[in-house]
């Protein structure tokens, strides 16, 4: 069964146990927060840094965009985390950058300029969360009807919808 | 004609094709292009796709693929379920390949639990995951032949699928919704007869991929058809997120079964096809290739399997299911199997992506726990959704026949598109 004491929290830690990760590397200086945890290696950043984040991984060797996702802690704050999954086909890893968000300012720069692969995942998140993007060369809903009114992936809208 | 509007590798919109058709026709040069719509039922769409194409003449200018018409909002009734109950959810996202869907949930859930999963369940889902690779290329060879104009080979391969459906539903009890893993092992032991049943399958089928190969490999108008069109570079399938069987088409050396192996695939031998041509051909002969090296490793999962006893779930009562037997005679059993049916079970709280090679490329389950027995967010990564962004660039300034080859060459499921 999981041990939670198995897990390594905070940037200290786990940049000195994982000094030789080219990804802590990369991100020495641009990293908040870091966590190690199921032999997953999780750094987050801050939002106005996202771009230089995924500039920096890509350098390190990080090739392959995976994924981009939301989850909505509501009704704590920060609001809305994202997560972005990167994987290097040289080194055959895996590193999550991780984005806290508050309510009140849901944006953050799209890396569609990093990889134009975000497109859709990025419109997906915008579409389902309600976060917006500037910088996305074209940000409209791609899942729900354009007239859609709400976001359905937030926590505070109902499974069965509005009646 | 080229486009006006879209910049480099970004899969425009809808609007974004009209306004550029409206551009051309009003920039005074005598110059008109057309836009088609195609779908959302077209047949060679593959299910409710809809392609919006500006067409100069017969050659694509730009093109905006629409999706969501299949969307359910999958993710968010994962979030309403407890854990166990999600694994039938997944089986209708990418409704080929349902036991790659339960493996890769399956997986995800036991990383947040650090569960230790017994040796001979790891083999049969490896067994039934390349059973399930072969039974998806299979629909897939059906159909993009169908597309193409050869009709006859639809039949041979729905022969062979129906030899992998009747498998699954010895197995499970359905043929194509299988829901067969659950978190900690396997529903049930495999039935009798099961085994031999594969080997049958495993033996018959080299034989019948050299048949759709004769039919289809020297064949002059199939090469016309393939060669040459949509062709995709290693740079651009990597941009767009392309993975699977385009991305080694396109020439990266990238298959997670080999290079992060889950469910015990380190243990076996296999080739991964790779060809560094990219156009529609290349997808066709590694996929071919693929079919040929699952029927390797389902061969290697039989000799490993071969008089081995043992259990097909993890050591772990408050997760797994007791069995009917257990539930009869012992209190304990009795307990855990109303708890975990009424209350689910807590999974310790955290974060994992676990990303299996299904037949269409890297799907990928990010599961978000807090410590509920259910899922506080469950998000899949499918291949088709990222493999769709590359369609734009696969058929921009080729033929609008093309279109249909490169949609049929890329296999996308519209399931596990819109979710």
């Amino acid at each position: 069964m999981y041990d939670p004491a198995s897990a390594i929290n905070g940037k200290t830690d786990v940049f000195s146990a994982m000094a030789e990760n080219p990804a802590v590397v990369a991100l020495t200086e641009l990293a908040a927060d870091a966590k190690f945890d199921r032999n997953e290696l999780t750094i987050t950043v801050a939002r106005e840094n996202i771009v230089a984040a995924c500039e920096a991984v890509k350098a390190a060797g990080y090739n392959f965009f995976e994924d981009v996702t939301a989850v909505d802690w509501y009704p704590q704050e920060p609001r809305f985390q994202l997560s972005y999954h990167i994987v290097s086909h040289s080194l055959k890893q895996r590193v999550r950058l991780r984005v806290l968000l508050d309510s009140s300012d849901a944006s953050i720069p799209s890396i569609t300029s990093a990889w134009p692969s975000a497109n859709f995942y990025e419109r997906e998140v915008f579409d389902l969360f309600g976060i917006d993007f500037p910088g996305h060369p074209r940000l409209t809903r791609i899942m729900m009807p354009e007239n859609w009114q709400g976001h359905p992936l937030r926590k505070d809208y109902p499974v069965e919808g509005y009646r | 004609m080229a486009p006006v509007a879209a910049p480099d590798r970004i899969t425009p919109g809808v609007e974004d094709v009209v306004a550029d058709a409206k551009l051309h026709a009003g920039m005074g040069s005598g110059e008109h292009s057309m836009v088609l719509n195609m779908g959302p039922q077209h047949p060679s769409t593959h299910g409710v796709l809809r392609l919006v194409i500006e067409l100069d003449g017969e050659i694509v200018v730009a093109l905006a693929p629409d999706i969501g018409y299949l969307h359910t909002g999958i993710e968010k009734t994962c979030e309403a379920k407890f854990y166990q109950q999600v694994v039938p959810l997944t089986d209708r996202i990418d409704y080929l390949s349902p036991m790659t869907n339960n493996l890769a949930y399956c997986l995800a859930v036991e990383k947040l639990l650090d569960l230790e999963i017994p040796e001979r369940a790891q083999l049969i889902r490896v067994l039934l995951n390349e059973i399930t690779r072969i039974q998806s290329h299979l629909v897939w060879l059906g159909t993009h032949a169908m597309d193409i104009g050869a009709l006859t080979m639809f039949l041979y391969c729905w022969r062979e699928r129906e030899a992998t459906l009747r498998i699954f539903e010895a197995v499970s009890g359905q043929r194509m919704m299988t829901s067969y893993f659950r978190i900690g092992g396997l529903a049930l032991e495999p039935p009798m007869g099961f085994y031999e049943s594969i080997q049958t399958f495993l033996d018959s089928m080299p034989a019948h991929i050299d048949q759709y190969e004769n039919l289809l490999t020297g064949n002059p108008i199939w090469m016309g058809r393939l060669k040459g069109v949509g062709t995709l570079s290693a740079a651009d399938a990597i941009a767009l997120g392309v993975t699977g069987p385009p991305l080694r088409a396109s020439g990266v050396d990238w298959d997670l079964r080999r290079d992060m192996p889950y469910s015990g695939y380190e243990r076996f031998k296999f080739d991964v096809p790779v060809s560094n041509v990219g156009d529609v051909w290349a997808r066709y002969t590694v996929r071919m290739l693929e079919m040929r090296e699952s029927v390797k490793i389902c061969l290697q999962a039989m000799g490993m399997l071969k008089g081995m006893t043992g259990p097909i779930v993890a050591d772990a009562p408050k997760i797994v299911l007791p069995n009917r037997e257990k539930m009869k005679t012992e209190m304990e059993a009795l307990i855990h199997h109303f708890k975990i049916v009424t209350e689910g079970f807590g999974v310790p709280a955290g974060e994992v992506y676990q990303a299996v090679e299904s037949p269409r490329g890297e799907m990928g389950y990010y599961v978000v726990s807090d410590g509920t027995a259910k899922p506080y967010r469950v998000h899949m990564r499918n291949p088709s959704f990222a493999t769709l962004q590359a369609l734009e660039t696969m058929c921009k300034g080729r033929l609008i026949a093309d279109v249909v080859a490169v949609i049929g060459s890329i296999d996308i499921v519209l399931g596990e598109i819109d979710r």
